[in-house]
C-alpha cells in the first residue's frame, strides 16, 4: 500500500468575528479519498472552518493548500470544492434535474455532456424517477440525495458536508450513514463532514478531528480517538466514560475516599497534581472472577436493557456521579442483579486513562 | 353531526360577524351595485338620470378621446410602477443585506412617510418643484442664472409624486420575500460555480418575483385610479381616469358615464389583481420552499 | 450571509442613503419651512412659530380640525367594535368561503374614487342630507376592514383551546370573552383602532364626496386640499407639520403595540 497523499493542508488557520475567535490556529491534513469528520460541540468553530474551506469566510490568518495551492482567498465559485448545505439549499424554483445540472451549466459544458453526467449521477443516487419533481415534492431523504447529487456531479476535489444527516429522523439517519459511505467509496471523492454527533463520526469517518473553542484537540482514526483520547474533554465527548477524581500517584490516582486506581500515568503529570482516572463502561466487569488491580463495591441504582446490552447505574464511593457499566445480556443472565443489590466491580489497569483535571 | 342543523360555534360566529357584514353590504356592496346599474342608464337632459337601458356609456369609454385618457393613465401609472419597483427593490435588497438588528429600524423608517397624509406628501413636491422651489434654489446656488426650469405641472412631476407616495409599499413588498430567502440558496449557487450576477439572475430574482409583483400591482392599481396627484402636480393638464370620474360626478354632472368609467377602472384593477393572483399561486410553493429554517 | 466585499457593502449603503434622502428630504423641507419667519422657500429669515400662531387664529382651520376629530373618533369607535367582532367571528370558523374573504378584503383595495362616487350616488338617491354623519358612515366601511385585518393577524396565533379551558373551568361565554379572549387580543384591538384613527384623519377623497355642500362639514384634508389649490402659503407648512406629527405618533404607537402589523 502506498503512502496516502495529502489533498488538503490546513495551515495555522484563524478566523475571528470582531472579538470572538471562531477558529484559532488550526492545522491539519486531509488525505486523498478519505472520509474525514470535523467533530465538536456547537460553537466549536467546525462550521466556520468548513465555510472557510468552501470560500464563504475569509481567514484572518493561515493558509488552505489544496494540492499545494493556497485557495484561502479564492472566491467560492472558483474553487474545485463543493458544499452540501445543512438545509440542502435546493433551488425551490427548479426541478431536480435543473438543480443538478446548474453547477455544470456554470462550467459552460456542452449540453450533451451535461445531460449524460446528470443522468449518470441521478442513477447513482437513485433519483431517476424524481428527475422532474420540484424539491417541495420530495421527502427529506430524497432532498438530501439531490443535494448530494448536485454537489457530486461537479466532481469536486473535495466535498464538504455540513451536518448532512441532521434533518433526518433517527432510523433514516442510520441508513443514510451507510449510504454516504458507499457513495463516497463509489465516486472516489474526498469527503469532509461536519457533525456534532460523535456516534456519527465514529461510524462513518476514516479519520476525525475533535474541535473545541476554535482549537484542534485531537486528529486521528475513530479507534485511536476512542481508545486514547487526548484529554479529558475528548474522553468525555466521545462515547461514555466514567471518571474518578483524585491526586496523581506514582502508578495511578488516589481517589478522595482513599481507594487507589492503578493505571499508566502520563509523563506530563507529576505526583500530587489533581487528575481524573477514567474507564469505559464496557471495560468494567461485574463480580470479576480474576484478581484485578482496580476494584470497588457499589449499589445498583437503575438498570436499562438495550437489546444485547444491559446498562447499570451503580453508586460507588469513588465518584460523586454513579458509575455506568455495560455488560452483555448473556453475562448478566449468568448472575442476575436488580436495583438495590450490592455488586463488585473490577477493571484492568490497561483500560485506565489518566488526564489532568 | 347529523342531529344538529347549525353548530353553536357557527351560529355564534354568524352573530358576531352580522353587524359588520351588514354595514359593508349596506354601504359598500349596495352602493357599488348601484353605480354598476347607473352605468346602464342614460344621462338626462339637465344632468339628471333617465331610467332607460343603454350601453352607450360603455361605448363612450372606448371613444378615442376617452380611450386616449385611459392609455395615458396606463402609461403614467406604468412608468411610475417601473421606477418605483426598481428603486424599491434596490432599497429592499440593501435593507435585507444590512445587519439583522438594523433591518427593522430601516424598514420602519422606510414605511413611516407612507403613514403621513397623502395630500401633504404630494404638496411637499409642489414646494420642491415650483418655479421658486428648492430645486431652483439649488440650481441658483450652483451658479445657474437662466429661467427657472418648469418642473411642476409636467408628466414628470405626476410620475415623481406617484413614485414618492407609493415607494414605501414597494420596499415592504419586496423586502418580505428577500428577508425570507434562505441565504444558503445564494451560497449554494456560488458554491456551484455561479458568479454574483448569475446568482442574482437565476436564483434570487426568480424567488422574489412574488414580492415585486405584489408591489407593482399595488402601485399600478393605486396610480391608475389616482386623482389627487394629477390634480395637484399635473395642474389639471394631465388627465387620468380618476380625474375623469371626478369631473363626471362633480362638474359635468354625467353620472351614468362617470359610473361606466368607474366600472372600467374596477375591471382593469380586477384584471391586474387576477393576473397577479395567478402568478402568485404558481410561485406560492417556491416561496414556502425558499424560506430558510428559522433556527438553522 | 456570506461576507460581502467592501465595495459591495459601500454600494448597498449608498443605495440606502439615496432612498432615505428621496423619502425624507421633501418632508424635511416642508417642516423646516413651517418654522421660517419669512415663510418663503427662497430664503431662511429666522426661526419663528408665527405660522403656528396664525393657524390658531384661523377659525376655518379650527372648525375643520374639530370636524376631523369628530369623524375620526366616532368612525374609529364604531369600526373598532364591528371590526373586532368580525375578526373573532371569522377566525372562530375553521373554514369560510372565498366570498366572505373578498367582502372583508374589498374595502382595503377598492379605489377611493370608486367608493366615493358609489356612496355619493347612494346617499343622493336616498335623499339623505350629507354632512359629518355621512362621512362617518363612509369611513367606518374601510376602517372596520383594517381593524379586522389587524385583529385577525393576532387571532391567527390564538390558541382556541384556552377558550375551551375557560368554559371547562365554569366560565360563561361572556366571562370567557372578558377574562380570556379580550386581554389576549387587546393590543391588536388598540393597534387597529390607532390605525383606523390615522386613516380617518388623513382620508380626503371619500370625505370630499360624502361631505355635502357647505363649510360646516369640511374636514382638515379637505381644507388642506383647498389651500393647496389656492396657492402655497406658509400656513399650510405649519398645518402639514402638525397633521404629520399626529399621524406618525399614532402609527408609531400602533406599531409598538402590535409589532409588525403595519408591515403586513
Amino acid at each position: 500500500m502506498s503512502e496516502p497523499r495529502t489533498l488538503l493542508a490546513i495551515d495555522h488557520l484563524s478566523k475571528n468575528f470582531g472579538r470572538v475567535t471562531a477558529v484559532d490556529g488550526i492545522s491539519l491534513d486531509i488525505r486523498e479519498n478519505e472520509f474525514f469528520a470535523l467533530l465538536g460541540p456547537s460553537g466549536c468553530g467546525k462550521t466556520t472552518l468548513l465555510r472557510m474551506l468552501a470560500g464563504f469566510e475569509t481567514p484572518n490568518d493561515g493558509r488552505i493548500l489544496l494540492d499545494g495551492r493556497d485557495i484561502a482567498r479564492t472566491p467560492p465559485n472558483k474553487r474545485p470544492v463543493n458544499l452540501m448545505f445543512q438545509s440542502y439549499a435546493l433551488f425551490p424554483h427548479m426541478s431536480v434535474r435543473a438543480n443538478v445540472s446548474y453547477g455544470l451549466e456554470m462550467e459552460r459544458l456542452p449540453a450533451n455532456e451535461i445531460r449524460s453526467r446528470v443522468d449518470a449521477i441521478l442513477a447513482t443516487t437513485e433519483l431517476v424517477p424524481f428527475a422532474d419533481r420540484k424539491p417541495e415534492q420530495l421527502s427529506g431523504g430524497q432532498k438530501q440525495r439531490v443535494a448530494l447529487a448536485r454537489a457530486l456531479v461537479k466532481r469536486p476535489r473535495l466535498l464538504l458536508l455540513d451536518e448532512p444527516l441532521g434533518a433526518l429522523d433517527k432510523k433514516l439517519r442510520g441508513a443514510m450513514q451507510l449510504e454516504l459511505k458507499r457513495l463516497q467509496h463509489e465516486v472516489g471523492i474526498t469527503f469532509v463532514i461536519v457533525t456534532h454527533d460523535q456516534e456519527e463520526s465514529l461510524v462513518m469517518a476514516d479519520r476525525m478531528a475533535v474541535l473545541k473553542d476554535g482549537r484542534l484537540l485531537q486528529c486521528d482514526t475513530p479507534h485511536a480517538v476512542y481508545e486514547h483520547p487526548a484529554d479529558r474533554f475528548v474522553a468525555d465527548f466521545i462515547g461514555v466514560m466514567n471518571f474518578v477524581p483524585g491526586k496523581v500517584t506514582a502508578d495511578g490516582v488516589l481517589a478522595a475516599n482513599g481507594a487507589r486506581i492503578t493505571g499508566k500515568v502520563p509523563a506530563a503529570l507529576s505526583p500530587g497534581a489533581s487528575a481524573v482516572a477514567s474507564v469505559r463502561p464496557e471495560r468494567i466487569r461485574l463480580f470479576p472472577s480474576v484478581e484485578t488491580a482496580n476494584r470497588t463495591t457499589g449499589t445498583v441504582e437503575a438498570l436499562a436493557y438495550q437489546g444485547l446490552d444491559l446498562q447499570l447505574h451503580i453508586r460507588t464511593p469513588l465518584s460523586p456521579k454513579p458509575f455506568l457499566v455495560r455488560v452483555t445480556a448473556d453475562a448478566a443472565g449468568r448472575r442476575p442483579v436488580s436495583a438495590g443489590d450490592t455488586v463488585e466491580l473490577g477493571w484492568d489497569p490497561a483500560d485506565v486513562r489518566i488526564f489532568a483535571e | 353531526m347529523r342531529f344538529t342543523i347549525v353548530s353553536p360555534t357557527r351560529l355564534r360566529s354568524s352573530l358576531l360577524m352580522a353587524p359588520a357584514l351588514a354595514w359593508l353590504t349596506a354601504l359598500m356592496v349596495v352602493p357599488c351595485a348601484l353605480v354598476l346599474a347607473l352605468a346602464f342608464f342614460r344621462r338626462g337632459i339637465y344632468g339628471g338620470i333617465e331610467y332607460t337601458f343603454t350601453l352607450e356609456n360603455f361605448g363612450l369609454v372606448f371613444d378615442p378621446l376617452y380611450a386616449g385618457i385611459f392609455l395615458n393613465s396606463a402609461r403614467i401609472a406604468g412608468t411610475a410602477t417601473l421606477i418605483a419597483v426598481i428603486i424599491g427593490y434596490a432599497a429592499a435588497y440593501a435593507i435585507s443585506a444590512a445587519p439583522r438588528r438594523l433591518q427593522p429600524v430601516f424598514l420602519f423608517f422606510a414605511v413611516l412617510p407612507f403613514w403621513s397624509n397623502y395630500l401633504i406628501r404630494t404638496y411637499a413636491w409642489i414646494v420642491l418643484l415650483n418655479r421658486e422651489g428648492l430645486i431652483t434654489q439649488l440650481l441658483r446656488w450652483f451658479g445657474y442664472t437662466g429661467e427657472p426650469p418648469s418642473m411642476l405641472y409636467t408628466e414628470g412631476a405626476v410620475i415623481a409624486g406617484l413614485v414618492y407616495n407609493y415607494l414605501p409599499f414597494v420596499i415592504l413588498a419586496c423586502y418580505a420575500p428577500l428577508s425570507r430567502l434562505n441565504p444558503e440558496l445564494a451560497e449554494a449557487s456560488r458554491d456551484l460555480g455561479a458568479s454574483a450576477l448569475t446568482t442574482f439572475r437565476r436564483v434570487i430574482l426568480p424567488l422574489t418575483v412574488p414580492g415585486i409583483a405584489a408591489g407593482a400591482v399595488f402601485v399600478f392599481v393605486l396610480s391608475i385610479g389616482n386623482f389627487v396627484t394629477p390634480a395637484l402636480l399635473g395642474g389639471g393638464r394631465f388627465q387620468m381616469i380618476g380625474n375623469l370620474v371626478y369631473d363626471q360626478f362633480l362638474t359635468a354632472n354625467d353620472w351614468p358615464f362617470g359610473a361606466a368609467l368607474a366600472m372600467a377602472l374596477i375591471a382593469i384593477m380586477l384584471l391586474v389583481l387576477m393576473t397577479q393572483a395567478l402568478l402568485a399561486d404558481r410561485a406560492a410553493g417556491r416561496a414556502a420552499e425558499a424560506r430558510g429554517d428559522a433556527d438553522g | 450571509m456570506a461576507e460581502r466585499s467592501p465595495g459591495t457593502r459601500r454600494a448597498l449603503w449608498f443605495v440606502l442613503s439615496l432612498v432615505f434622502a428621496f423619502l425624507y428630504i421633501p418632508i424635511a423641507v416642508l417642516v423646516a419651512l413651517s418654522f421660517n419667519e419669512g415663510g418663503l422657500p427662497t430664503a431662511w429669515s429666522g426661526f419663528s412659530l408665527k405660522w403656528y400662531a396664525s393657524l390658531a387664529g384661523n377659525a376655518a382651520i379650527l372648525q375643520a380640525a374639530l370636524n376631523t376629530l369628530i369623524v375620526a373618533l366616532v368612525s374609529t369607535a364604531i369600526a373598532t367594535l364591528l371590526g373586532t367582532l368580525l375578526a373573532i367571528g371569522v377566525e372562530m370558523r375553521r373554514q369560510y368561503g372565498k366570498g366572505l374573504e373578498a367582502l372583508i378584503f374589498a374595502p382595503m383595495i377598492i379605489p377611493d374614487i370608486v367608493l366615493a362616487i358609489a356612496l355619493l350616488s347612494f346617499f343622493s338617491m336616498l335623499n339623505l342630507t350629507m354632512g359629518l354623519h355621512t362621512i362617518i358612515l363612509a369611513h367606518v366601511v374601510f376602517n372596520l376592514a383594517f381593524v379586522c385585518s389587524v385583529v385577525r393577524a393576532r387571532l391567527k396565533s390564538f390558541d382556541w383551546s384556552i377558550v375551551e379551558a375557560s368554559a371547562d373551568l365554569g366560565a360563561s361565554a361572556i366571562t370567557t370573552f372578558r377574562r380570556v379572549t379580550l386581554p389576549v387580543i387587546l393590543p391588536a384591538v388598540i393597534a387597529g383602532a390607532l390605525l383606523a384613527f390615522t386613516l380617518s384623519v388623513d382620508e380626503f377623497i371619500i370625505a370630499f364626496f360624502t361631505a355635502g355642500a357647505g363649510r360646516a362639514s369640511t374636514t382638515l384634508p379637505m381644507q388642506i386640499y383647498a389651500m393647496i389649490r389656492f396657492g402655497i402659503t406658509p400656513e399650510i407648512n405649519a398645518l402639514a407639520t402638525i397633521v404629520m406629527a399626529v399621524s406618525i405618533t399614532a402609527l408609531t404607537l400602533s406599531q409598538r403595540l402590535n409589532r409588525g402589523v403595519i408591515g403586513q
